[in-house]
């Protein structure tokens, strides 16, 4: 049923793309390794693609090109993290650098991120001092192995990350379940954060994590290192269960993952009983 | 002890191919869900595993990262079980290594490595199955596997054998024709859209006069392959 679904929609995607014919314009041409892309010099390059001797744009991955007026990249199926400013990310953290004042998190990058002491909301209010006491402290705010959302602040000159917590979205992730998928698969929306009509609550990472834990009421955000240990019922756990295998389906079929999509997925899913 | 005829007459070789031909050829993309990137191949009887991790930042050899490209690193490995005869340790022998080093340099000149400072690239090779052509099939499990986890490369690098047997050039060499009759045996590995040589690693002694006409013949070999090789990524983007 649900692979049927998959089936069309990808079927409408060919009919469009051979409408469209095969001039470089069309938005969903493939390409190959070393394939020639355009020999326009006028235009950009972007990620994917690079001017060979004859100052040609060719692809350097498979996958489909992608046109924005004069930038032209081409869009791999599967890739490490490319982060943006003001992304939502779902990150591990891998390493408490004391010294350093600041955390290393693991976000499915090529390089890990980094989470500044200064970026982070301590509990006490947002324009509390940061003092060496919550230096010393840094581990009982987040330790090895936590999981935490967050928002990109910024993009380093190698490439890597630096991520800040100053909002009460952001913070520790309690009980819940994590998801990876390729990074390609998230559509870029507005938000990322749902609740979703199944009672659920979602965050979809631009970094391909995804974060599915019971509903969070308005209002009582922990914003922060608070986690909310209580027994989660069954019947949560078994829409979350549910919902993560809706996940994996879709990203198998390599259909693109937003709130419409995952919880049209669900209605879907309900006619059949877990067993 | 009758000798295993490895070119008839009649122009055919001891498993039933012309001198030109490939082994029957086949490949997968992503074989594994964890790595970033994975493939199989298999050409005749010699079937390679690869794995790609990364661009990633690596725990254990910080020093030598570079800061204006990526590193590689290259692991191959021929399973004990590959062979007609039990290996006690699947690494490390002076085979491995060179193969490992050569294909450290083959990646280091095709991946475009200056876009990913401070980062290692892993690349992780397992013959299943050894019959001749190791190094090649290598090469091609790769190169599939890097274009599977999406990284930058220049074009689809392949690789064939070949070699000459009675004073015929063949490519793709068994094992049999290998270990038996093959004392000149040559792996070319290439970019196929210039034509331009990344590694030639020869065995043997080869007549200078032969030397042209192997590496011709190598080169169609590689072409071949290529063929396949893009069909392959080509259904794996067309999904």
């Amino acid at each position: 049923m649900l692979s049927n679904i998959g089936c069309i929609r990808i079927m409408n995607a060919e009919t469009k793309e051979t409408a469209k014919s095969a001039h470089w314009k069309a938005r969903k041409k493939k390409v190959l390794p070393g394939d020639e892309i355009a020999d326009d010099v006028t235009l950009m390059r972007g990620h994917g693609t690079y001017v060979d001797s004859d100052s040609k744009l060719i692809s350097s991955v498979a996958g489909h090109v992608c046109r924005i007026n004069k930038l032209i990249s081409v869009l791999p199926l599967k890739t490490r993290y490319n982060g943006e400013i003001g992304d939502i990310v779902v990150g591990r953290i891998v390493e408490v650098q004391s010294q350093q004042k600041r955390w290393k998190v693991d976000t499915n990058s090529r390089l890990d991120s980094i989470l500044l002491l200064s970026s982070v909301n301590l509990p006490g209010g947002e324009l509390r001092r940061k003092t060496t006491e919550d230096e010393l402290m840094m581990r009982s705010f987040f330790a090895e192995g936590d999981l935490i959302s967050a928002e990109v602040q910024s993009v380093f000159s190698d490439g890597s990350l630096s991520l800040h917590t100053r909002s009460l979205k952001y913070g520790k992730l309690g009980q819940g379940v994590l998801i990876r998928v390729s990074p390609s698969l998230i559509e870029r929306r507005k938000t990322h954060t749902h609740n979703l009509p199944c009672g659920v609550h979602i965050i979809l990472g631009n970094n391909g994590f995804i974060w599915i834990c019971p509903q969070i009421d308005e209002g009582t955000e922990s914003g922060g290192f608070a986690v909310n240990l209580d027994p989660v019922s069954f019947s949560d756990r078994e829409t979350i269960a549910r919902l993560r295998n809706c996940i994996m389906l879709l990203a198998r079929q390599k259909m693109m993952l937003y709130d419409t999509s995952i919880s049209y997925c669900y209605d879907i899913s309900t006619e059949y009983q877990a067993s | 002890m009758a000798r295993i005829e490895l070119f008839s007459d009649e122009g055919f070789r001891c498993d039933g191919r012309r001198p030109h031909e490939l082994r029957k050829m086949s490949c997968r993309l992503g074989t594994f869900e964890q790595a970033d990137g994975s493939s199989y191949v298999e050409m005749g009887n010699t079937r390679v595993l690869a794995t790609v991790y990364g661009p990633r930042e690596t725990k254990s050899n910080r020093s030598r990262l570079l800061f204006d490209r990526a590193i590689i690193n290259c692991e191959y490995s021929l399973a004990t079980f590959s062979t007609p005869e039990r290996r006690r340790k699947p690494r490390g022998d002076f085979r491995s290594i060179e193969i490992t080093n050569n294909l450290k340099e083959v990646y280091e000149s095709a991946i475009l490595t200056e876009l990913y400072p401070y980062s290692q690239i892993d690349i992780f090779l397992q013959v299943l199955q050894s019959d001749g052509s190791n190094y090649s099939a290598c090469i091609n499990a790769a190169t599939l596997a890097i274009i599977n986890a999406g990284i930058p490369i220049k074009d689809i690098v392949c690789a064939c054998s070949a070699g000459i047997i009675n004073d015929t050039p063949m490519v793709d060499l068994s094992y049999i024709e290998e270990s038996m009759g093959s004392n000149a045996m040559l792996t070319v590995a290439l970019l196929p859209k210039e034509k331009q040589i990344l590694s030639m690693e020869s065995s043997g002694r080869i007549h200078l006069e032969a030397m042209d006409s192997l590496v011709d013949t190598a080169i169609n070999g590689c072409m071949d392959v290529n063929n396949i090789m893009k069909g392959t990524v080509l259904n794996y983007v067309m999904e």
